[in-house]
């Protein structure tokens, strides 16, 4: 392996714990929503934020990109107040993989609050806990096991992320080319070996984010 | 006197019955029992008590709070300083048992915490236990845990439901006459709802009766027992004779106990060595009736009685007597008949002593 190899691979983890440090409290949050309280448009917004499961990754990559570009109504926007450019920088692509993998992370999640037993939460209540103290000595404590398999899961599924980032961030080496886009492009320029190395070490981060994630659920049993 | 607590409200849950608590009053001291049998509504009551459940109409008064009214909990549970202490205990299975009774008093110094906690396991037996997690204690000790935790704060109100039911038999039965003992040391009111006439023989002082979502009787335990407004009330308290009883001797797993100027032998069973003061319960069908003074019979208790009531209802009649204490017999017509039994005449009342049920109770 290459320095560069190494770089590649420390600039795809970083992009995959930001991702995932991004979307974690807002998808908390929408997880608790969905878990705990009754709203309209619940069943609206539940559908909506599974689509990324489902939909082929490069639409979802189309959609961020006519957001976020320059002439989208967010990219637009940023640019203006901020002067933040998104698209086929760095920023696009925690953007891709955090719209990819947001929805494993607020379905693990929804389900561990959903498993909290709302009898304990009840009770603290009748000794007095408000409703930030219950969230925090109660709710989350007893999902904390289903919720960091989620965000397990999310950082593995930011690893892997393809279609997406493609789209809104391209392939720009050094810059916003993630391990998997490495990947293919290696076996475009005919580079099989260097695609195995790098297929192999995503193999290795992957099955190591399962392997924990997996434990974590299992030790609730 | 002012009750401490006065509720008139209605809940309905889909195909369940109306629940209607129609001037529901707890006093400010002593315990207040909601009996029933299961499906009668008395969890119900209770929950919306603590809050947990809104009722559709009414109106909760604490003192001069108002708690609920027009569809509204205007005071959150988090706000009425109550002590709930939930059928399964709801113990905070990742805490240890020092963090679940300290749960109530946040903001407090660690040390005084610490004194609280120390003090009621000290109380409640559970020295030793601080560090452990609920799933490592037993059912008697999850109780006392939630217990101490219900109580660490000093609530203004108890609430239990059915305190004793998820014990097996015998920690329950010991337990029956304890918690009786706690209660009246804490001195906080409480409401406890049973559906166990044991249990509510043993901790109440005021009893209301529920049935089908109503409260159909209410009174001084004593009374109710004694006096069952209906016969569907009968029914359901199944206990016509609750004396107070004072435990002469305990031998032999046989209690000698005075009732009244009366002494009955009685099956001590499971009672505390120690207990002194009884509830002495007697079913008015267990009650045998003699005219002939002289004739051998088997059971132990024979007592010299006075006829002072007959009520006919339907094909039996209630026969009340008076034996050095009342008792409440009941006979067919037919045998009420060839007794020749009327106001004021004599009979002879025989009891087994297994069939007299003796009921711990403190004061």
């Amino acid at each position: 392996m290459t320095g560069d190899d190494w770089q590649l691979v420390a600039f795809s983890a970083r992009m995959a714990v930001c991702s995932t440090l991004l979307i974690l409290p807002v998808g908390l949050a929408l997880a608790w929503l969905l878990a705990r309280r009754q709203w309209p448009g619940k069943a609206f917004v539940e559908t909506f934020v599974s689509l990324p499961l489902v939909l082929p990754p490069v639409v979802t990559g189309l959609v961020l990109l006519q957001l976020f570009g320059l002439h989208g109504p967010l990219g637009r926007w940023l640019y203006a107040r901020f002067g933040l450019e998104v698209v086929f920088t760095w920023k696009a692509v925690v953007l891709a993989l955090g719209a990819m993998s947001f929805p494993l992370l607020v379905l693990f999640a929804r389900t561990a609050v959903e498993d909290v037993n709302p009898a304990l939460e009840q009770m603290a209540r009748t000794l007095g806990a408000g409703e930030w103290r219950v969230l925090w000595t109660i709710t989350l404590p007893l999902a904390r096991r289903g919720i960091l398999a989620g965000v397990l899961l999310a950082f593995a599924r930011a690893l892997g992320e393809f279609g997406a980032t493609i789209m809104v961030a391209g392939n720009i080496p050094g810059r916003t080319t993630t391990l998997p886009v490495a990947i293919y492009s290696s076996v475009l320029n005919g580079d099989d070996t260097h695609a195995w190395i790098l297929a192999g070490i995503s193999t290795a981060i992957a099955f190591g984010a399962l392997w924990i994630g997996e434990r974590f659920l299992r030790r609730r049993k | 006197m002012n009750p401490l607590l006065h509720a008139s409200f209605t809940k309905k849950f889909a195909g369940g019955p109306v629940v209607q608590a129609d001037d529901l009053e707890i006093a400010a001291t002593g315990v207040t029992v909601l009996f029933g049998p299961s499906g009668s509504g008395k969890t119900t009551m209770l929950r919306s008590l603590a809050g947990l459940e809104i009722p559709d109409t009414g109106e909760i008064r604490f003192g001069s709070e108002t708690w609920f009214a027009a569809g509204k909990n205007l005071v959150p549970p988090r706000d009425r300083q109550l002590g709930f202490v939930p059928q399964d205990y709801a113990l905070f299975p990742h805490l240890t048992v020092a963090a679940n009774i300290a749960y109530g008093l946040p903001g407090r110094p660690a040390r005084k915490k610490a004194a609280r906690v120390a003090e009621l396991c000290g109380w409640l037996g559970l020295d030793g236990l601080d560090r452990r997690l609920p799933s490592e204690l037993s059912g008697g000790q999850q109780q006392r845990v939630a217990l101490a935790r219900a109580v660490a704060r000093q609530p203004r109100l108890l609430l239990l439901d059915e305190p004793l039911t998820a014990l097996d038999a015998p920690a329950r039965q010991r337990l029956r006459g304890e918690l009786r003992r706690l209660l009246r040391q804490l001195g906080i009111p409480t409401v406890v709802v049973t559906h166990d006439r044991l249990e509510a023989l043993a901790l109440g002082d005021e009893l209301v009766v529920l049935d089908e979502g109503r409260i159909v009787q209410r009174g001084p335990v004593q009374e109710v027992f004694g006096r069952p407004a209906s016969r569907t009330i009968a029914g359901i308290v199944a206990v016509e004779t609750v004396q107070p009883g004072h435990v002469l001797a305990l031998e032999n797993g046989l209690a000698t106990v005075r009732v009244g100027t009366a002494r009955l032998t009685a099956v001590a069973g499971d009672l505390p060595p120690g207990t002194t003061d009884v509830f002495v319960c007697i079913r008015a069908e267990d009650v045998i009736l003699s005219g002939d003074p002289g004739a051998h019979a088997s059971p132990r208790n024979r007592l010299a009685a006075v006829v002072r009531a007959l009520i006919k209802e339907g094909p039996v009649t209630r026969i009340e007597l008076d034996c050095g204490f009342p008792l409440t017999a009941v006979l067919t017509r037919q045998a009420c008949a060839e007794l020749e039994l009327a106001e004021g005449s004599p009979v002879l009342a025989l009891v087994k002593a297994p069939q007299i049920h003796l009921v711990p109770r403190t004061n």
